[in-house]
């Protein structure tokens, strides 16, 4: 019969990767850009409480972190196991809160929208979080979040 | 002697998606994507250097007085005394509060506000959730309060959703949410601290 031949057994042609790399690279390049590296080096320790209703903090540029806590262990030592309010990479007084505010506003670009975390220990005392939330009304930071893990 | 032209080899690339693939996975596990979560909240505006602190007349019936003590005991303050309660009790209060379902005489006065998508409703929107704490109240169960506040209003705009749209809040759009807005506006007050009951 004519027109039916055994097929032969063909080779499996072998995949292009010379592209590989570059995809790869695009990945690497994505992630490099999403990444942030923590740029403090936290001075206290905290355990932010766990809620139901939050919100996600968008917009990254527009948010400042306070953080609240006790000293971490290696700085014990020196510094007591009292709160401390860390402004980016030292500790402050509330007071010192104003100048950060306006600090960190002044490289906002969209300055109405500053958000200020508060990422507080939660055997905080109050007094601190309110001495803060006091500063922070007087320096016109309003919109405020009270930093927070999900719980179920 | 003429030279033989020798033709240059090809650098060997097979190893730049495998060197790649590291700096990629270190990126991966460096990454934190934070999704950095909380409970928004807005400072009331600072008061004008000139202006004394106006005492806003709010009606009784209308204020949900939650004071917190320097040991984390909740109390309601009503009519005059405290009455302690539970954490896990609080929601349940503040939505009766809120909604005011049996238009009752000690729960914020109703009146019936023309809602655009809604139409006439009877909305409680002069009451105030007043939160006031002791400068030795622990954070946290100032956090699990707010939260508890949080959850009323959201249940409550839930229910109200899924009454009249057939959809959660959260699945609604800008306008029919302005509308939920509207009738349980989120009324939560950052009073400041008091000392009392002790320490």
């Amino acid at each position: 019969m004519a027109g039916f031949k055994k097929k032969e057994a063909r080779e499996m042609p072998e995949m292009n990767t010379s592209s590989l790399p570059d995809l790869i690279f695009t990945i690497l390049f994505f992630f490099m850009i999403v990444t942030t590296m923590r740029e403090v080096t936290l001075k206290v320790k905290f355990t932010v409480p766990a809620g139901t209703e939050l919100e996600k903090l968008t917009k990254k540029s527009t948010v400042s972190f306070i953080y609240v806590g006790p000293p971490t262990d290696a700085l014990r030592a020196q510094m007591g196991s009292g709160t401390r309010i860390q402004l980016n990479d030292r500790y402050a007084n509330p007071s010192e809160v104003m100048d950060f505010v306006a600090q960190e506003r002044r490289g906002m670009a969209n300055q109405a929208e500053q958000t200020i975390s508060i990422k507080a220990d939660q055997h905080t005392q109050m007094g601190y979080i309110t001495d803060i939330k006091e500063v922070l009304r007087k320096s016109w930071a309003l919109r405020i979040n009270y930093s927070a893990t999900r719980r179920q | 002697m003429a030279k033989k032209k020798k033709k240059m080899p090809g650098l060997n690339t097979s190893s730049t998606a495998d060197i790649s693939f590291m700096l990629l996975i270190f990126f991966l596990v460096t990454t934190s994507m934070d999704t950095d979560m909380g409970l928004a909240r807005r400072l009331p505006q600072p008061p004008e250097d000139d202006q004394k602190d106006v005492e806003i007349d709010v009606k009784e019936r209308n204020v949900f007085n939650v004071r917190i003590n320097a040991d984390g005991y909740l109390a309601l303050y009503r009519n005059g005394n405290y009455d302690f309660i539970a954490l896990e009790d609080l929601r349940a209060q503040a939505k009766e509060f809120i909604d005011n379902p049996h238009n009752l005489g000690s729960l914020p006065e109703k009146h019936v506000k023309d809602i655009e998508l809604l139409g006439p409703m009877a909305v409680t929107d002069n009451h105030v959730i007043s939160v006031q704490t002791d400068r030795g109240t622990p954070y946290n169960i100032y956090f699990q309060v707010q939260n508890e506040l949080v959850a009323a209003y959201n249940e409550l705009r839930d229910e109200l959703s899924m009454a009249r749209f057939h959809k959660p809040y959260a699945a609604l759009d800008e306008e029919h949410r302005v509308a939920i807005r509207a009738v349980y506006p989120q009324k939560i007050s950052e009073a400041e601290p008091k000392k009392y009951g002790g320490n």
